[in-house]
């Protein structure tokens, strides 16, 4: 099937909501969620740079003859959600305690170190 | 040449990440078998570097390591087919002089944590993700690989954040978590977009392939503005330097050493990427001016912000702030001079880079010795502490070496890489120098204030001399100030011109080395 720039279109979109989401609201659980739309958008930017129309999966070994997606996008896309989840979970966590100390998660309201 | 320096850049980010998830097994048996463990990994690491850094200034060209095959590019399938895959190393003299100075700072901070780390437990995760935060940085500094540069980025921020906000008990270093790591993830999905969008222009990811690819496309340009917010972020260059005094305030002393060594490491990537991977396809001029601006904002933003600081760790962290101002002025005279008046900007650069290794020996020593200083007063409010000199001599002293250092008086090592700086932006245009030197004076005043606050006064109850093990690395550091403060000539000679010319003049040297001809 022939997707032709859909996926990018759909990542631009991602990555504009997620700073949006990122920019103007103060929640921050909703401030990590915005983190976290940028990061799905950038990695769909990636493998939608490897795709091929009508390609097959790149596995060299005994492959049938025909086009292949590239391995290296989906290589890196990968590693980058696996890095994802790991700034994701920091992030959270660190909300959760941010909460215990300062009762409150707006970002408006939490501003001791200034200055 | 034996295996060791060959397998040194592998090695020296293998060896520290290997260690620090062993250091909780090895916690185990004890804080003294985790300390022994610990160190000898930590000085392995430090030889590997010594090593591997005399021998590419000795080679004079970059040393490659090839991971996954030692025999060329080709790798043999069952079906014959040849993928020309690898990851690969590349240490020229430039990365060989950024992993001595990790090497450096990553010793002083760890061996100081041993007897800073008194808490009852937590101690051996702490020096898990120091040596965690080390690979990472040797990982950035070595590589020859966007995508890995990518990588070790983030490493480098989760073991960082992790670093400055584990002490859940304490309010702000979780105030300072959340806000270091949100602006340490967006910096890092800058990076990433970037390579994405050098990958889909030229389908590689290799630093050398794609310097020979780049011709300045719009997409080109487009990934070129995307690292260029995303390292400056990551290296706290005003106005992106938003978590850097909460970063380096709120983290532990040794850490806080060890975390400007990191920006530093940002600060390479921003100049491997603006001399090696794009060189002259594009207007240099312009982008030195670019360079030029935010050193100047970080210059007078970090040091009167320094100014008005009551807390020693945040007034010291904002006067680490404007000295990455210094550096990116040395190089941005070198790279807006590079093509239209070369015969100065050699200058600036050594500076530039210069600066770099003066002040992580100079920041680190402050920031132990501010350790030293909160451990004996109990506060890190300026206006409750005083009158340590009457019982610290060593910490007075060694606190007043890298005070007078940092602020640029000669004959210690600030002035030297900041007098190169001066003389070649002075050439480029007066107002430059000006500004460099009033900040400085600005700097000294800065320390004067501190000095007066915490060691003269009347003498406190109860405080004794720092204990020797935190007193040793400050110790180390400081010598290094002096060396450098006093024989200039000759680091210049042997260590900085090579590392700043492989910036300079390297870029074909760089190129040819992976791909031939």
């Amino acid at each position: 099937m022939n997707v032709g720039n859909v996926p990018f279109v759909v990542a631009a979109l991602l990555v504009v909501l997620g700073l949006y989401t990122f920019l103007f609201k103060r929640n921050l659980i909703k401030l990590v969620i915005g983190i976290s739309l940028i990061e799905t958008g950038v990695n769909l930017f990636l493998v939608a740079l490897g795709y091929r129309t009508a390609g097959i999966a790149p596995i060299y070994t005994l492959a049938p003859a025909g086009r292949m997606v590239l391995p290296t996008p989906q290589a890196l896309t990968l590693t980058s959600i696996v890095i994802g989840l790991a700034t994701t979970a920091l992030l959270l966590s660190f909300a959760v305690f941010v909460y215990r100390h300062y009762g409150t998660l707006d970002a408006g309201k939490i501003k001791e170190l200034q200055g | 040449m034996n295996a060791l320096t060959v397998h040194a850049p592998v090695l020296l980010v293998a060896v520290p990440l290997l260690g620090a998830f062993a250091t909780p097994l090895v916690g185990r048996f004890g804080r003294s078998a985790r300390n022994v463990f610990v160190g000898s990994v930590i000085l392995f690491t430090g030889a590997l570097a010594g090593l591997m850094a005399a021998h590419v200034f000795g080679l004079g060209e970059p040393l490659v390591y090839v991971l996954g095959g030692a025999d060329g590019f080709g790798v043999p399938l069952p079906s014959g087919m040849q993928v020309p895959v690898r990851i690969l190393f590349e240490v020229d003299a430039m990365s060989a002089f950024m992993a001595l100075i990790t090497a450096l700072v990553a010793l002083a901070g760890t061996w100081y944590s041993f007897s800073y780390w008194r808490e009852r437990s937590g101690g051996d995760l702490y020096h898990s993700l120091l040596l965690l935060l080390t690979a990472g940085i040797f990982g950035m500094e070595l590589t020859g690989d966007m995508f890995n540069f990518f990588v070790f980025l983030e490493v480098t921020s989760i073991a960082a954040c992790g670093l400055i906000g584990f002490r859940v008990w304490l309010k702000h270093s979780q105030e300072a978590g959340f806000k270091v790591m949100a602006l340490y993830t967006l910096s890092g999905i800058l990076v990433l977009l970037a390579v994405g969008l050098l990958y889909g222009e030229h389908g590689g990811l290799n630093i050398a392939y794609l310097a020979s690819r780049v011709g300045g496309s719009l997409v080109d340009r487009i990934a070129l503005g995307l690292l260029l917010t995303g390292l400056a972020m990551k290296a706290g260059a005003v106005p992106l330097h938003m978590w850097a005094p909460d970063a380096y305030g709120e983290a532990p002393a040794p850490t806080s050493a060890v975390l400007v060594a990191n920006s530093q490491a940002s600060l390479y990537g921003l100049f491997r990427i603006l001399f090696t991977l794009y060189g002259a396809t594009v207007s240099v001029g312009a982008l030195g001016w670019i360079l030029i601006a935010f050193a100047l904002l970080t210059i007078a933003v970090g040091v009167t912000m320094a100014l008005v600081q009551r807390d020693i760790k945040r007034l010291i962290a904002y006067s680490a702030v404007s000295q990455i101002g210094y550096m990116l002025l040395g190089v941005g005279v070198g790279l807006a001079v590079s093509v239209a008046r070369p015969e100065f900007g050699r200058t600036a650069m050594h500076g530039g880079i210069f600066h770099m290794l003066n002040d992580a020996a100079c920041i680190g020593l402050l920031f132990l010795a501010s350790g030293a200083v909160i451990r004996a007063s109990g506060t890190r409010d300026l206006n409750k502490m005083g009158g340590l000199a009457h019982r610290m001599g060593w910490t007075t002293g060694f606190f007043l070496i890298g005070a007078l250092a940092l602020a640029g008086v000669p004959p210690l090592n600030g002035f030297a890489s900041k007098f190169l700086i001066y003389e070649s932006s002075f050439r480029l245009s007066p107002i430059l120098a000006v500004i460099a030197i009033l900040a400085s004076i600005m700097l000294l005043a800065v320390f004067v204030k501190v000095f007066q606050a915490a060691f003269l006064g009347p003498p406190p109850d109860g405080v004794t001399e720092t204990p020797t093990g935190m007193l040793v690395p400050m110790a180390v550091l400081a010598v290094a100030v002096v060396l450098l403060g006093l024989f200039p000539g000759f680091f210049i000679d042997r260590l900085v011109a090579p590392a700043a010319d492989a910036l300079w003049s390297g870029r074909d040297i760089y190129i040819r080395a992976i791909l031939g001809g």
